[in-house]
């Protein structure tokens, strides 16, 4: 495909004007034209009722693991920021500094995806898997964390590592086919890109299983058990006794036994682990009306934790609810799950082809919902982002653009010898033999004529 | 020294290993209060608390990913896997991620998990309670599989298994359980390494490599074939990933002759790896071609038959004349026969 088409937002227009069934509208629309669930009333309130009919629940979080099909928001796709007394006391020192800050870095973590696309199409690295469009749900969910919490993601998270300080270059590595994992793991405390879905969601349970046993007494938790003891009802200011971990996962992870027993195990032992699902109406081509017939939140009912549906294109919204749902893992309260309800606006990864399977009206249904132009237009009315502040910001993605762009061609090959490494951590003899021979085999062609070697 | 069974010697080794490292932490269905279903974890969970000897939820995926993320934070957990056939829904967690974790993060990462597995049949048991699924995980690169055959090495090796920085699939023999012997705690530093073979039936004319419950069916096949004018060593593999394949091939340059024991299926099995490589390295010194004596190619069959699957003493008996060459090679391992054109063609 020509690179001079974006190829994410290449549509396929013999397809427009297209009708388009309705999905389910509990799944936040993925292919409704204008998604439901999504239009406020005054009262913020939506006219659709749930699916089962029922009376429209309260919006927000439910500690009782009740969810609304409504997602949590704070700001408008328009920029007009509401009020919520349960979330904005999370959000207290995100001033105008702080929410330029946001913006910038959503604006990077877009350069970065739109970089290494481009990259992509040069050859430069063998795949990759674009954020386009979740952007305010990595950025609001990685800014909520502290340095000793600990990040568990799938292989879309690019923007969760860039603000856990990975080296921009760092990001490419695995994608180039240099290496297995492009940073050290326990230097940013975020784990390599999981491949394998859903599996990651396990690690970070066990990883803060681990941080409860450093902090359990020979007794034990409550019943019995490996946990702490949970702080009382409504104590908000119980203190935080371990630091937390997140996992990142997608709609389609959902339907992965390791997430079911991820979920299980996690909310057993109340671990401090926070389930952040970034509902992106898309696992590939497959609706997430195929992973599941109620909003993915309503699962956290069935494991006994709390669920919380958030607009996944509102910084603020995806920030406040992880900041939430984090100190109520530190401080012993166990696990929340998470459904940031966004849209994949690019392909799967650069081998996917969207058009085959969804139609432009999608796109511009969310389009319209870009997690950057809502928060530019927020901040540009309240005077905070003027022609400086944006030149500022679009300076630092074009600088970090810049930077891959040179470091791509910089990272080395790796030597042969890498194949056989690390394969174990303890001396292995025979697989030492079996590189050595290796050796002897390649060294055998050192001599010979440039053609007999290939 | 005490006589204990296989069983108290894993229940020793275990008690001594959650002592020596407080990052030891077992993880089992049914190990804390009950102290699993064959009783290994007895006590423990009560001398060293829920904390450190965790009931899960019974889902093995879940307990493998679990103890993958313990791995991440630094601690070494023991996992129990209550029968043998009920770790393939904890496959995926131990292939990709356990064996895997330690290359992929350029050696950043280190998974010391021990999962141990009671093992094979022989005991009249359901289905999934008996099987041999050892080399499944043998083919896995990043994975060390070690399988015990007496009390001793029972608790020592379970203790370097713990120990080690690699994760280990660490296989009981569940005939054994309950089979004693003298075990000691012994120092670590002072004894044989995990991945070393150990002859334990010196012999001169054939060589019978085998491990975990069939160690004691080719010492009585060993005893019988001496009745019978035969001579036989035979080599206890204890380790089947890495194997001792310097050891085993010590033995059958001396003897010439090599019979690999063990229940598992033939095809694809441990054997097959062990025959072709001594075939590899000592081909010329080899009188008879290397005999295999196995599982058949079979799901593992109902209790009332499980005795025409499992290797017992007769048919090691037999091996061992094949490899003599005093029975036909083919018995059980007939040329096959081509039915149809399209399968021949």
């Amino acid at each position: 495909m020509p690179s001079t088409t974006d190829p994410r937002t290449h549509h396929d227009l013999s397809r427009a004007g297209e009708s388009v069934s309705s999905a389910d509208s509990a799944h936040g629309g993925a292919r409704d034209h204008v998604p439901a669930g999504w239009v406020q009333h005054e009262n913020g309130r939506s006219d659709d009722v749930p699916a089962d009919g029922g009376t429209a629940p309260e919006a927000g979080t439910r500690p009782d693991g009740g969810s609304t099909a409504e997602p949590v928001r704070l700001l408008d796709p328009d920029g007009t920021r509401h009020g919520d007394p349960d979330l904005d006391r999370w959000l207290e020192d995100v001033d105008d500094a702080a929410m330029l800050r946001l913006y910038t870095d959503m604006m990077v973590a877009r350069r970065i995806d739109t970089e290494a696309t481009a990259l992509q199409r040069q050859g430069q690295l063998g795949l990759w898997p674009p954020l386009l469009g979740q952007e305010a749900a990595q950025i609001g969910s990685a800014r909520a964390l502290r340095p000793d919490d600990f990040v568990f993601s799938s292989y879309r998270e690019h923007g969760v590592a860039h603000v856990r300080g990975v080296a921009p270059t760092d990001l490419l590595r695995v994608w180039r086919g240099v290496s297995g994992s492009g940073w050290d793991p326990y230097e940013h405390r975020i784990a390599p890109m999981q491949v394998i879905i859903g599996a990651q969601t396990l690690h970070a349970v066990g990883y803060a299983v681990g941080m409860l046993i450093e902090n359990a007494t020979a007794d034990g938790g409550p019943d019995g058990g490996i946990g702490i003891a949970p702080p009382a009802a409504g104590d908000q200011d119980a203190p935080e006794r371990t630091a937390a971990t997140i996992s990142y996962f997608g709609d389609g992870a959902t339907s992965q036994g390791d997430v079911h027993e991820a979920m299980t195990f996690a909310a057993t032992w109340a671990a401090p682990t926070v389930f952040f699902c970034q509902n992106n109406q898309w696992a590939i081509s497959e609706p997430v009306a195929l992973q599941s017939k109620v909003p993915l939140v309503e699962r956290a009912r069935g494991y006994g934790m709390p669920g919380v549906r958030v607009d996944g294109n509102d910084v603020l919204a995806c920030l406040a609810v992880t900041r939430e749902a984090l100190h109520r893992a530190r401080t012993g309260g166990g696990p929340t799950l998470v459904e940031a309800v966004t849209y994949r606006m690019g392909p799967h990864t650069t081998a996917d082809d969207p058009t085959r399977y969804r139609t432009p009206d999608d796109l511009e249904a969310w389009a319209e919902r870009d997690p950057i132009d809502r928060l530019a237009a927020h901040l540009s009315e309240r005077g905070v982002l003027d022609d400086d502040a944006r030149a500022a910001a679009q300076q630092a993605a074009d600088d970090l653009a810049a930077e891959l762009r040179a470091g791509i061609t910089e990272i080395p090959d790796p030597s042969w010898t890498t194949v056989f490494d690390h394969v174990y951590a303890e001396p292995h003899a025979p697989l030492d033999a079996e590189r050595d021979a290796y050796g002897r085999y390649l060294d055998g062609f050192a001599d010979a004529p440039e053609e007999a070697a290939r | 020294m005490t006589d204990m069974t296989l069983g108290q010697g894993l229940n020793t080794g275990l008690r001594q290993a959650l002592g020596d490292d407080d990052k030891v932490v077992l993880l089992g269905e049914d190990i804390g209060t009950l102290g699993g279903v064959f009783r290994v974890t007895d006590q423990l969970q009560r001398e060293f608390g829920p904390h450190r000897v965790i009931d899960t939820p019974l889902a093995e995926s879940g307990i493998l990913g679990t103890a993958v993320g313990m791995a991440w934070r630094g601690f070494r957990p023991v996992v129990e896997i209550q029968f043998d056939g009920f770790v393939q829904p904890a496959w995926d967690q131990i292939v990709n991620q356990v064996a895997k974790m330690h290359a992929r993060t350029g050696g950043a990462v280190r998974m010391p998990i021990t999962v141990r597995i009671p093992v094979a049949g022989g005991i009249g048991a359901a289905e999934h309670h008996s099987e041999s699924p050892e080399a499944y995980f043998v083919h896995t690169a990043g994975l060390r599989v070690v399988s015990v055959s007496n009390p001793q090495d029972a608790c020592t090796v379970l203790r370097q298994a713990i120990a080690s920085d690699d994760p280990v699939v660490f296989f009981e023999p569940k005939r054994l359980y309950h089979v004693k012997g003298p075990v000691e705690v012994e120092d670590l530093t002072a004894v044989r390494p995990m991945g070393a073979a150990r002859v334990v039936r010196p012999g001169e004319d054939v060589t019978v490599v085998t491990w975990g419950s069939h160690v004691s069916t080719s010492l009585d096949a060993a005893e019988a074939m001496a009745d019978d004018g035969a001579s036989v060593e035979v080599v206890d593999l204890r380790s089947l990933s890495p194997w001792d394949s310097d050891a085993v091939v010590a033995s059958v340059r001396r003897t010439g002759r090599l019979v690999v024991v063990h229940e598992g299926p033939r095809q694809g099995g441990v054997g097959a790896e062990i025959c072709a490589a001594v075939t590899e390295r000592c081909f010329a010194e080899l009188a008879m071609p290397p005999v295999r004596v196995t599982g058949h190619d079979v799901p593992y069959p109902p209790a009332k038959v499980e005795g025409h699957y499992v290797p017992d003493l007769d048919r090691v008996c037999f091996g061992i004349d094949q490899a003599l060459g005093r029975l036909p090679l083919e018995t059980f391992a007939p040329a096959p026969t081509m039915t149809t054109g399209e399968v021949a063609a």
